[in-house]
């Protein structure tokens, strides 16, 4: 018995946003249009072999997870160019953090914890939906969030 | 929620929220290059309101008059009946829209966009296709429908066939009338089986 899927286009207009967003936390704004881009076009691939409607969300989350993570991948073996860096530029300015600080900073978080922070703290996620996106176990999903947000927090502090 | 997720969510605030229409269009032509966009829809202005154009890569699909059909009831239906990777692609629907534009304005009598007839079954497919054979400005009867569809005396099977027509207008089942000239009836309201017909400069 096949399950009746809603048609995609109503998956992009509920979470074509949610996604977006986290491509652009994920990858920064440049490489954003290309993660969203991969995702959609993986998620409708496997779209019609899909064995259940719910939790479609989390579904097309997984997927934009491992997008971004092949991003990251594809970054890494990349050559950076190394600018002149400015006298200062390593150290924060005193007392508060700009918003664009925050998110380098998510960025630079291990995999599963920089999307677990994401889902939980920007997306309000439930942890049994995040569970789904991080293929782990709803234990698992919380440990990722706490681990994440006490590491952004110690540098913050720091 | 504690400062720090707040901070964290403001931040998230300031990032790019929606894609644009320009990040949509290239992706539903890179579904379309890869051979996953199975049903492209766009809506489509009438002098008959607002219409739901639908097609798959072998031809038009479903045309809707969306005062009597909602959207969701459209694309739901068409994710049962042909699939469920319905995606919206106006860019997809130009050559439909330009030839639905033409026949409203009187510039076109017949239509040359492929209709894929695969997504119809069975007598309802038989019916609707002898009814695309009707020419602009003609009529025939359900009767006469009926008979060409191979079932003479399946009349009534045949008038249900044309009130469940997925292609009002494009396939004119607006053509068909009852014997003695009465209009019968219309999948999208009596009016618009009127209209096109006086379009047509049919006798009514």
């Amino acid at each position: 018995m096949s399950v009746r899927l809603p048609p995609f286009q109503a998956l992009l207009d509920a979470h074509g946003r949610d996604v977006y967003r986290f491509c652009a936390a994920m990858v920064g704004p440049v490489e954003a249009d290309d993660c969203y881009q991969e995702t959609w076009i993986a998620a409708l691939r496997a779209y019609p072999r899909l064995r259940s409607a719910r939790n479609l969300r989390s579904w097309v989350l997984r997927i934009a997870h491992n997008k971004a993570m092949d991003a990251h991948r594809a970054r890494s073996r990349r050559p950076i160019p190394v600018a002149a860096v400015p006298d200062g530029a390593a150290s924060r300015p005193a007392g508060n953090s700009s918003e664009s600080e925050v998110l380098g900073r998510l960025k630079e978080l291990p995999p599963k914890q920089r999307t677990a922070v994401f889902c939980r703290s920007v997306l309000g996620m439930p942890y049994a939906e995040l569970a789904v996106v991080l293929e782990s176990s709803e234990d698992a999903a919380r440990r990722n969030v706490h681990e994440g947000l006490k590491r952004l927090r110690e540098e913050y502090e720091r | 929620m504690n400062d720090f997720e707040r901070m964290l969510r403001d931040a998230a605030g300031t990032l790019p929220a929606a894609p644009g229409a320009a990040a949509a269009e290239r992706l539903a032509e890179r579904a379309a290059g890869e051979g996953l966009l199975d049903v492209a829809y766009a809506p489509v202005d009438s002098p008959l309101g607002p219409l739901l154009v639908a097609a798959t890569p072998r031809g038009l699909a479903r045309v809707a008059y969306l005062e009597s059909w909602s959207p969701d009831q459209v694309l739901e239906d068409l994710a049962e009946r042909v699939s469920p990777r319905v995606v919206e692609a106006p860019e997809r629907l130009d050559e439909q829209r330009r030839e639905l534009e033409d026949y409203f304005t009187g510039r076109r009598t017949e239509f040359e966009f492929p209709i894929d007839w695969s997504v119809l079954r069975g007598f309802t497919r038989k019916v609707l296709r002898e009814t695309a054979r009707i020419h602009f400005g003609d009529v025939r009867t359900y009767a006469d429908v009926a008979a060409g569809a191979g079932s003479p005396r399946a009349v009534r099977a045949a008038g249900n066939a044309l009130g469940a027509n997925p292609m009002p207008i494009v396939v004119p089942c607006h053509r068909v009338i009852r014997t003695g000239g009465a209009l019968g009836g219309y999948t999208g309201g009596l009016e618009r089986k009127e209209f096109l017909l006086r379009l047509e400069g049919s006798r009514l």
